[in-house]
């Protein structure tokens, strides 16, 4: 079956033969791994293939349409270019855990049901966590330990989600989903808690700061994009999206302005984006949906472009907080170059590539009337550029030099964010190389003069706002603190009442205890006098009765027989 | 590539305050340029308040100035030592 193999076997074979090569054997490996899984889908596409009979169900392994083949193509591109950022890593836990996770990805975007999705939605938890733990500090432990216990449960709710939706309906094929039983719900959370919904979304935040240098990049590229996957396949037009993905784009920006570690500013930025995704998929019209599919491919791009820049600022500085940069213009002008690229395309400059995307998510939402939700995006705009576009490369390369002098970015990590900020430009300069691919036609025109004049209106004024309140003093300073957020309750009140948790648990379970035993007490009384020393059944009658019943029924047969 | 060594010696363009305010004079016109712009050019707007002049201009510089405001707000509430959960 070597001619419909998905190509998420290329990534598990190049894993499994990561271990043995060295040097520049592995490097080649790791860069043609992708090459050939790109090129693999292609040949495969169109297709629904790798039946296999389950038990009473059909499970379909490989299903190549417009929806999956957009996302896996751009999850190949992105695998490719995670490779080249991380071909200077001497760590084989990470080589083998970046190719697993890609390919754990791209399999489950081109799972046909929900059986097959669940196996690889959870192996990207599996094999993600490992580039958390690369880091090798105790906190990067805890936070992989945490991450994995979210991202299990969500499988595990994907799980019980599809075995209900088999029960109701008799098929595990994974389709357009509507909520109301059960199934559809716990799967609509499980796909929730991987897209860092609001309330469900601090593993994010938590976790992704704690990666490696190329962890980050892995892990920014790859999860959160396929839950969007998911939402895209199944919930398309769930109008609950909609609040929910406004609620996204807005909450995360405020922390995202007083947040003192440049990558989870980063991983603050990355949840406002998911935001803007969920809310087309919740207008689910052809625009919004073409809208999300596009600033998905985008978020890619640009989000891990700047992901790799900051990345490569630790990596050389030892250091990824605000409080401690600035002024690394100087000794990384290709780095900072690259952020810039990067910055410009997630704050939606034109020419850039998410001018082209977002654009058509606000579009859509104007078309269907969503006024409020329309200005919430707004706003989200003008805050992504305030945090991302201006906030993360003014405080990381420029603001005030603080004497730090280091080396430029290796070569492998400048190729690849080169790359990266190359495709961010062609996609914002010539759009068409995006839109060819996104599930529907496009009819949207991004470059008009209202959109381009609008847009620039909006972050040029916000840009002013910056400028003034950096001037005058009122900017609030990066300070080396930790915010509270949700995850507060598990990190820290949970733990602190374990105590009383545990008092109140013990008396509870001793009183249900206390009656437990009472209540076996009496059945075991009533078992004593029937099955005890002096009970009916355990008395050992002598032969002689047993002789006498012998007798007895006998004589009843004979009696029967002659009767 | 000059080594690290010279680099501390090398003063940059943004080293010196006047081209800084020369960026900030240009981001100033700039502004106004757009904001001229807006008068000018006829809108096509789907919602009457795109319609106000100015809308994205204003809409820009207050939600940032809104943003900073409740983010330092937020802080005071939300701000713990770094090493709070260690």
């Amino acid at each position: 079956m070597i001619d419909a193999m998905t190509p998420a076997a290329i990534f598990f074979l190049g894993a499994l033969l990561t271990p043995f090569l060295r040097t520049w054997p592995r490097r080649i490996l790791l860069l043609i791994v992708p090459v050939i899984g790109l090129w693999q889908l292609f040949a495969l596409s169109p297709v629904n293939a790798g039946y296999i009979d389950f038990l009473d169900y059909r499970l379909i392994t490989l299903r190549i349409d417009t929806l999956s083949l957009v996302f896996g193509a751009i999850f190949h591109i992105a695998a490719f270019i995670v490779a080249l950022y991380s071909l200077h890593v001497r760590d084989t836990m990470q080589h083998v855990a970046m190719l697993v996770t890609a390919g754990a990805a791209i399999g489950a975007v081109l799972a046909g049901d929900l059986i097959t999705l669940f196996v690889f939605w959870e192996l990207t938890a599996i094999a993600s966590v490992f580039l958390i733990w690369a880091r090798r500090t105790g906190r990067s432990y805890a936070a992989g330990m945490r991450y994995l216990l979210i991202q299990m449960g969500s499988g595990l709710l994907l799980l019980f989600g599809a075995i209900m939706l088999a029960r109701e309906t008799g098929s595990v094929e994974f389709r357009q989903m509507q909520l109301g039983s059960i199934a559809t719900w716990a799967i609509f959370l499980g796909f929730g808690i991987k897209c860092a919904f609001p309330l469900l979304h601090n593993w994010l935040q938590d976790a992704y700061p704690e990666a490696t240098v190329t962890g980050t990049v892995v892990l920014g590229s790859f999860t959160t994009k396929l839950a969007i996957y998911a939402l895209a396949r199944g919930f398309a037009g769930e109008s609950l999206l909609i609040p929910i993905g406004a609620l996204m784009t807005a909450f995360p920006i405020f922390y995202a302005v007083i947040e003192n570690d440049l990558r989870r500013v980063l991983a603050y930025s990355l949840n406002n984006q998911l935001g803007f995704m969920v809310v087309g998929i919740g207008l689910g019209t052809e625009m919004a949906i073409n809208g999300a599919v596009a600033h998905a491919v985008n978020n890619i791009l640009f989000k891990g472009l700047l992901f790799m820049s900051i990345g490569a600022v630790l990596l050389r500085t030892g250091t990824a907080k605000g409080s401690e940069l600035g002024g690394l213009y100087k000794s990384m002008p290709w780095t900072t170059a690259f952020c810039l690229v990067g910055a410009a395309s997630i704050s939606a400059f034109p020419l850039f590539a998410g001018f082209v995307s977002k654009g058509m998510i606000l579009a859509a939402a104007a078309d269907e009337g969503h006024w409020f939700v329309w200005l919430v995006l707004l706003f989200a705009s003008a805050g992504v550029f305030h945090h991302s576009g201006i906030k993360i490369p003014y405080f990381a390369f420029f603001a005030h030099d603080r004497g730090i002098r280091c080396r430029e970015a290796p070569l492998n990590m400048l190729a690849a964010m080169g790359i990266t900020a190359a495709l961010c430009i062609l996609i914002g300069v010539y759009p068409a190389v995006l839109y060819g691919m996104l599930p529907y036609a496009v009819t949207y025109v991004p470059y008009t003069v209202d959109h381009v004049v609008s847009q620039m209106q909006l972050l040029l004024f916000s840009a002013l706002a910056f400028t003034l309140l950096m001037r005058s003093g009122i900017y609030p300073p990066e300070l080396r603190a930790a915010n509270l957020d949700i995850d507060w309750i598990y990190r820290r009140m949970v733990p602190r009442y374990a105590v009383i948790i545990g008092r109140v648990y013990g008396a509870v379970a001793a009183l249900i205890s206390n009656a437990g035993n009472a209540m076996i007490r009496q059945v075991l009384n009533v078992v004593y006098q029937v099955h005890g020393p002096q009970g009916v059944l355990a008395r050992t009658p002598p032969i002689g009765i047993a002789l006498l019943w012998v007798a007895v029924l006998l004589a009843a047969t004979l009696l029967l027989y002659y009767l | 590539m000059p080594d690290t060594g010279d680099r501390e010696k090398q003063t940059y363009w943004l080293d010196r305050p006047a081209n800084v305010k020369r960026i900030i004079h240009v981001l100033f016109l700039l502004c106004a340029g757009l904001a001229a712009l807006d008068l000018m050019l006829p809108r096509h707007s789907v919602f009457f308040f795109e319609a106000w002049p100015g809308f994205y201009a204003w809409f820009g510089f207050a939600a940032c100035v809104g943003l900073v405001l409740a983010a330092k707000l937020i802080r005071r509430l939300l701000m713990r030592p770094e090493d709070y959960y260690d």
